[in-house]
């Protein structure tokens, strides 16, 4: 068992080095990539066109070392990475690690929430549909996990705010700040998390109640209901959470996209407003941020992984 | 864990929705590629007095908020997608299965460097890496482009990856290698028959991502500029005038959908 943790644990922080490396890179050359004259660029994002001058280019130039070899700086923009020196964001001239305290716990709520929901509505309906194959319910719900996955989280997102925002009023369309706001963009993350985690707790749980083993509880005379609980439900359970280390990848993107669609305060929503203001240091915080929050929430699933599943455990 | 089972012919699983899928990509492509011949109109005219109107005989669309052709946009932002997700599919499949048949073959450093570029690619989602790539050329075709194949080309390659590996030890593709057959021939003639039915499901799962991508892009405003047509942006643009003009906003989120369905169902198996 510990040796299994052991081995999951080293293989994420691989992981989660070659996701600190790749954003490191990658924001390295979205620095020297960029169009014009880099320095004066941010001068003007940080203090407005009109109060740009040459001392103002030169300072930005020195604080982010534009001037020196691009060898050179890539060693020192991977060193200070590497120390946790993620700089100041040039808009706000807040140190990125504050910002990122400050938006991290919005996200996690958000996901988290998503995540919960999705498990709610998902693997219920999923296994229904799987005790009752090829009826109404079963043909519904493919008909509707098909339908909820071809519309991207934001459509979703719009559809939810055109009905309940729009149309019923019933919920606030954007902002942040009482429960109600968590709302929309909750739904309209887990509705798609939802129809894939149906979609797979309705396979396993067709294949379990046709395995032998199910059979034969049913035989020496345990109800449906006992059945289900003591020989079903855990071996559902395994594919259903090893899967949504698969969906993780949706959540996190779609995290990225319904936050700005719904305003919302999190590292999705700056990592946008990042991108678009150029704004290279909340540009790698946010995307680091991202990138980790993934291999965590990835690691958490094989923990539970591991957790429902004796199998992968060596004996 | 879900493993990856090998389809034994193409459209052996559910052949219903593959021909679905099929009529409506076709229905979307005859659309897109048609509408300039019978309605030649550009999709970039404004015309500041009929905004938002509503569908007529000779808009059958409408307009949207700067009296642009709805029609003539829609269909050129289709274009748009459909090319797109086409052209980085294929500059992802190929380079994805040679590596994958490469590296599953050859094994040894081979494979474990081509593994190490892979897992440096998957540690992260797809979609943050277009993002960055898409920044650094803001606006650009080939930003987007070049994001979305480099995202795409590892599903293919671990995938063949794996199949090959147990294949080359078959016992047939072993006969065939004793009798001096070339390294060509046995691709052609034991893998890719093997390999075909899977690269086809993620080719197309592969185009609905790319379809994804863009409307993503296009919608948080970071992928391709107005005034070109593209459905996220369009939706984006069109959003603040749902109350005016719902089926203006309404138009782009359809087809979003019926071109991510269409390839969806293409795929033939469960949404994923």
């Amino acid at each position: 068992m510990s040796q299994a943790i052991v081995r999951l644990l080293v293989s994420r922080l691989l992981q989660a080095g070659l996701v600190a490396w790749a954003v490191g890179t990658l924001t390295f050359l979205l620095t020297r990539a960029l169009p014009g004259d880099m320095a004066y660029r941010i001068a003007a994002g940080r203090y407005g066109y009109e109060n740009v001058d040459r001392d103002a280019a030169q300072a930005v130039a020195s604080e982010l070392n534009l001037d020196s070899h691009p060898l050179s700086a890539y060693a020192h923009w991977l060193g200070d990475l590497l120390q946790g020196k993620l700089g100041h964001s040039l808009v706000s001239g807040e140190p990125v690690w504050q910002e990122l305290g400050h938006q991290l716990g919005h996200s996690l709520d958000l996901a988290l929430t998503a995540v919960v929901l999705a498990l709610l509505i998902g693997p219920p309906l999923g296994m229904l549909a799987g005790l009752r194959r090829g009826k109404a319910l079963d043909k519904a719900s493919l008909v509707a996990a098909t339908g909820l996955r071809s519309l991207p989280p934001f459509v979703i997102g719009l559809l939810l705010i055109m009905l309940f925002s729009v149309t019923l009023g019933w919920l606030p369309a954007a902002g942040h700040g009482t429960a109600a706001h968590l709302w929309l963009p909750a739904l309209s993350l887990a509705l798609g998390l939802a129809a894939v985690s149906a979609r797979v707790s309705r396979n396993a749980m067709a294949r379990v109640a046709s395995a032998p083993f199910y059979a034969f509880a049913m035989t020496k005379g345990l109800s449906p209901q006992r059945t289900f609980w003591r020989h079903g439900l855990r071996n559902v359970g395994v594919p259903v959470v090893a899967y949504l280390g698969v969906q993780l990848i949706y959540l996190i993107e779609g995290v990225v996209v319904v936050e700005s669609l719904f305003a919302w305060p999190g590292i999705g929503h700056a990592l946008v407003h990042a991108l678009v203001a150029r704004d290279v240091p909340m540009v790698q915080g946010t995307a680091l941020a991202m990138g980790l929050l993934f291999v965590a929430l990835n690691t958490l699933v094989d923990l539970a992984c591991l957790a429902i599943d004796p199998r992968r455990r060596p004996a | 864990m879900t493993t990856f089972t090998l389809t034994p012919r193409w459209l052996a699983r559910r052949p219903n929705a593959r021909y679905m899928g099929l009529v409506l990509l076709v229905l979307l492509l005859l659309f897109a590629w048609l509408t300039p011949w019978l309605f030649p109109a550009d999709p970039a005219r404004q015309n500041l007095l009929h905004t938002l109107a509503t569908p007529s005989l000779s808009e059958p669309l409408g307009t949207d908020h700067l009296g642009r052709s709805q029609l003539a946009r829609l269909a050129s932002a289709i274009r748009l997608s459909i090319g797109l997700a086409l052209l980085s599919v294929l500059s992802a499949a190929i380079p994805g299965v040679l590596l994958g048949v490469a590296a599953g073959w050859r094994g040894d450093w081979l494979d474990r460097g081509l593994g190490l570029v892979a897992d440096c690619v998957l540690a992260m989602p797809g979609l943050l890496l277009v993002f960055m790539l898409a920044a650094m050329a803001p606006g650009q075709f080939w930003s987007l482009y070049v994001g979305i194949a480099l995202v795409l080309w590892v599903e293919y390659f671990r995938v063949v990856r794996a199949a090959t590996r147990s294949l080359v030890t078959s016992p047939q593709l072993q006969a065939s290698r004793l009798l001096g057959f070339g390294k060509v021939y046995l691709f052609r003639r034991h893998l890719w028959p093997e390999l075909a039915p899977s690269v086809l499901t993620l080719a197309a799962f592969g185009a609905a991502n790319a379809v994804l991508a863009v409307a993503a892009l296009g919608f948080v405003s970071i992928g391709l500029r107005p005034p070109t047509a593209e459905l996220g942006l369009m939706m984006t643009e069109l959003l603040p005038y749902y109350q005016e003009a719902p089926w203006v906003l309404l138009q782009p989120i359809a087809a979003v959908f019926l071109l991510v369905l269409s390839f969806q169902l293409l795929a033939g198996r469960d949404p994923r």
